[in-house]
């Protein structure tokens, strides 16, 4: 018997002839949280979908217990103990949280019924088990993302996973919801689940996890106990380099006020919304996940226009009822959700970036191939884009590949105003950086920047003046200077009103 | 600031090709011609009325209507929508004509009027699907009814007929004195029109973005709601000439014409490569699978295959045009793990629609042997 419950040896994937992942090794001990940590693009994800049997390796071997196995699918893995819980989840909404629990495995009483009474006793037993407190019979509809992950542990479990791999699952949670998601997996490691947790958050990695496995452009980098590593070396080991300032906002002089926002208010989402923006600034707007501060956004830019209150740019009052207009007045807003607002995955990154301006590349219509081409590879190359080449679709790239395109789209409308909607959600380090170095260049420039995030060090880190929201209208306004996180935690949790805007 | 680097290696590239060499013979357009190809040669075999040039002329117009309908169609499956009252609204455009001709208003006058009410019809689906936002294929299944309900209404169980000469010649007439319908050559320049429109425009560049998606679309500032209501009425005067180029080429009007005529359309579409469910296709791949089923309905109905029983092959090909590349993609993305399903019903289509073949040419060859 070996001491791991998996182990991965000399994993190698290729994907029309790419090679994704080079000689990967992965271990597990039973009991233990070992985190998964790489910027995007490094194959994390790839790796994930080999243990589970959804992508077959080239080369390789996989032990479970010791002995050799493979996978020709999930089922073959999932009948072994492994249980993984993607980012997207994956319960059906119109059935509740027991039907869930056991769809596909439903008891079954005399005559093929279902057994109903024993599904619900089984689920409460489960749900029990695991600590969780849920309405059995709610519909997953109307459930929370965590709970809807909770949820998803307990049909891992229900099938009694050995093994739960987790892709980052907190990416979309509260600070409260996270809290009960640790919980919740420490005790799982307690009875001897082995854990498999990725995610781009290190503080998480140092509350959470034992052990960390490292993967560059998909090659194994290094495995480590997390009580021996601080937090500039997993960076350090992850990006292959140094990066000396995650947030580097430089002070830059406010100007005019370019953005003014009176009572804003769209009915259901938010109310009594006042804010300024000025050129140069980077106005932070702290909050919960479903504060509000996405439909603040999106009023401004036309998506779903406010039903009331007043919106005046550059001194003009304005009614922006569509991203048109907001486009012609200057604005420009990077969606918090690229997949479904930001990006046509399916179309390549030179039709991605011309979108907005593509009129721009045409004579009375007639589109201008070669200039078109010319703009958007220059665009894309001032961002920094790695791709093979400007055809390549954007489904293909990595998550910090996909907003830098997106940032390039937007960038070539010259915005005077930019929205950004969690701007660095689920992308790596590096392309952290980046981006953060070309908001505070933007500011220098002049340009008007409202940045919705729910990071706090990001916040902190590149906001000249912090709002904070709470249930559909302002909480809080802090300068740079007074705003901590505390402040804003408690602002964003509990009604606070301390010099509002 | 951040210090890190971008390794060289990674840099994207303008000057890369747009498609390997490999992806352009992969193209569906290919395939097409393919069978184009296997289909005359055995139509050349089968029967030596098949080159006949007043054959083909008079064969071609038949497909000239579907040919109209099917160019704004594409536009419309690009985007993700359908429309199926086409046939409906060809009917009841063509019907009103009949009844203004009845009631003896000017032939051209007449065909006006129809061609305006044609277009307000697809106004009023575009309407409903870009404003109100109503599923297309519900809205369109509504007018579907409802136009054809229109068509008996304008004319009863009556046909209208008697059109004058100069009318006629649109359905019937030939153009420069070659054997050329001038039907044909309608639809031939049109096509060209609305293949540069889709390929060479903005405006086809956001039908493609709207049918990959609709919402960054919209958020990119491009007015999809507006392009949809073009389409549609753009659909609606496309169904309503086709109704007029029908009427003239019988010389009458019946309120059931182009019954059924959506379902051609949409099979046209779809084998041609446009992807049904938005954001893929062209119009080249879809004018030479309107060729593909006008020669091989041609080639059938030389073989005195009943149009009814035609329709087996027609079918078979357009699920074998979804199967197949599915199996192949299946094959090419995962290296070995054949999706066995696709590929097993790809295998028994292909072989049904071989087997359907075969069998008629026997049935054939024992009625030539018999003479």
């Amino acid at each position: 018997m070996t001491e791991y419950i998996l182990e991965l040896k000399n994993m190698t994937k290729r994907f029309s002839g790419v090679e994704v992942l080079h000689e990967v090794c992965f271990s597990l001990r039973p009991g233990e949280v070992h985190a998964l940590l790489g910027e995007n693009g490094a194959g994390k994800s790839t790796l994930v979908k080999v243990m589970t049997g959804v992508h077959q390796p080239d080369k390789g071997e996989i032990y479970l217990d010791g002995k050799f196995v493979s996978f020709a699918d999930t089922r073959e893995s999932r009948q072994m103990g492994i249980a993984a819980i993607y980012q997207e989840l994956s319960l059906f909404p119109d059935l509740d949280v027991a039907e869930n629990i056991f769809v596909g495995r439903q008891p079954l009483a005399a005559g093929g019924r279902i057994d109903w009474r024993k599904l619900y006793a089984d689920a409460g037993n489960l749900l029990e088990s695991l600590g969780v407190r849920l309405d059995l019979k709610q519909k997953a509809r109307s459930l929370s993302i965590a709970q809807q992950q909770m949820v998803e542990i307990a049909r891992a479990f229900s099938i009694n996973a050995r093994i739960l791999i987790m892709d980052e699952p907190t990416s979309s949670l509260t600070l409260n919801e996270v809290a009960d998601l640790f919980r919740l997996v420490r005790r799982l490691r307690e009875e001897g689940t082995a854990i498999v947790f990725i995610s781009h958050r290190l503080e998480e990695l140092f509350e959470l996890a034992d052990r960390v496995t490292i993967m560059r452009d998909g090659s194994y980098v290094d495995t480590r106990l997390l009580k021996d590593v601080t937090r500039d070396d997993l960076i350090r080991l992850m990006v292959g380099r140094t990066i000396t300032d995650l947030f580097p906002k430089q002070d830059v002089k406010s100007g005019e006020v370019v953005l003014k926002v009176e009572n804003l208010a769209r009915a259901g989402s938010f109310r009594d919304v006042s804010f300024e923006l000025r050129q140069g600034e980077i106005l932070g707007m702290a909050g919960l996940v479903g504060a509000g501060r996405t439909n603040v956004a999106r009023a401004i830019f036309g998506v779903e226009p406010a039903t009331a209150g007043k919106i005046q740019i550059a001194g003009r009052e304005v009614a922006i009822t569509s991203p048109q207009q907001a486009i012609k007045l200057g604005l420009a807003y990077v969606p918090e959700d690229r997949q479904l607002h930001g990006l046509i995955p399916a179309m390549p990154i030179t039709s991605n970036i011309s979108l907005p301006t593509l009129f721009k590349y045409a004579q009375r219509g007639w589109l201008q191939d070669k200039v078109e081409r010319k703009a958007t590879y220059d665009a894309a190359l001032q961002m920094e884009v790695r791709a093979n080449n400007i055809w390549q679709m954007a489904r293909e790239l990595s998550g910090g590949n996909q907003q830098k395109i997106v940032l390039a789209k937007w960038l070539s409308t010259k915005p005077r105003i930019l929205i950004l909607d969690e701007p660095t959600r689920g992308i790596d380090v590096g392309t952290k950086a980046a981006v953060h170095a070309l908001m505070s260049k933007l500011a220098s420039e002049g340009m008007a920047i409202l940045m919705i995030s729910s990071e706090l060090p990001e916040i902190l880190g590149m906001s000249d003046r912090v709002l904070v929201m709470r249930e559909g209208h302002i909480t809080a306004h802090f300068s740079r200077a007074e705003a901590t996180q505390e402040k804003i935690i408690s602002a964003a949790t509990q009604a606070v009103t301390s010099g509002s805007v | 600031m951040s210090t890190h680097t971008v390794s060289e290696s990674n840099l994207i590239n303008e000057y890369a090709p747009k498609r390997s060499f490999l992806a352009f013979f992969q193209r569906w357009e290919w395939m097409l011609v393919g069978l184009i190809l296997v289909d005359v040669f055995i139509n050349m075999r089968l029967t030596p009325y098949f080159l006949d040039a007043r054959n083909l002329s008079r064969t071609s117009s038949d497909f000239m209507e579907i040919g109209l309908m099917m160019l704004p169609m594409v536009f419309i499956i690009i985007t993700g929508n359908i429309d199926l009252s086409v046939a409906s609204n060809m009917g009841m455009s063509a019907s009103f004509m009949g009844l203004l001709h009845n009631m003896g208003v000017n032939i051209w006058v007449a065909a006006g009027a129809a061609l305006l009410l044609g277009t307000l019809g697809g106004m009023l689906n575009g309407y409903l699907v870009s404003k109100v936002k109503l599923p297309a294929l519900v809205v369109t299944l509504g007018t579907y009814a409802f136009y054809r309900g229109l068509a008996y209404g304008f004319l009863g169980d009556q046909a209208a007929r008697g059109y004058p000469e100069a009318f006629t010649y649109f359905g019937q007439g030939k153009v420069f004195q070659t054997l050329i319908p001038f039907s044909v050559a309608l639809f031939l320049f049109l096509a060209v029109i609305f293949g540069l429109v889709l390929h060479r425009t903005t405006f086809g560049r956001y039908l493609f973005s709207i049918g990959n998606n609709e919402n960054a679309t919209n958020y990119s500032g491009i007015p999809v709601a507006k392009i949809k209501f073009i389409i549609y009425t753009l659909s609606g005067f496309m169904a309503s000439l086709a109704g007029l180029i029908l009427a003239a080429r019988f010389g009458s009007t019946r309120p059931d014409n182009g019954t059924g005529l959506e379902l051609a359309v949409i099979t046209a579409a779809v084998l041609g490569g446009v992807d049904i469910n938005g954001g893929k296709g062209s119009m080249l791949g879809a004018g030479l699978s309107l060729l593909l089923i006008g020669l091989m309905r041609f080639g059938m109905g030389l073989m005195n295959i009943q149009g009814q029983v035609q329709g087996i092959a027609i079918g078979m090909l357009l699920i074998l045009s979804i199967l197949i590349p599915s199996v192949v993609r299946s094959i090419s993305a995962t290296g070995k793990n054949i999706n066995w399903r696709s590929a097993i019903s790809a295998l028994a289509f292909l072989l049904i629609f071989i087997l359907f073949f075969v069998f008629f040419f026997w049935s054939r060859a024992a009625v030539i042997a018999s003479v």
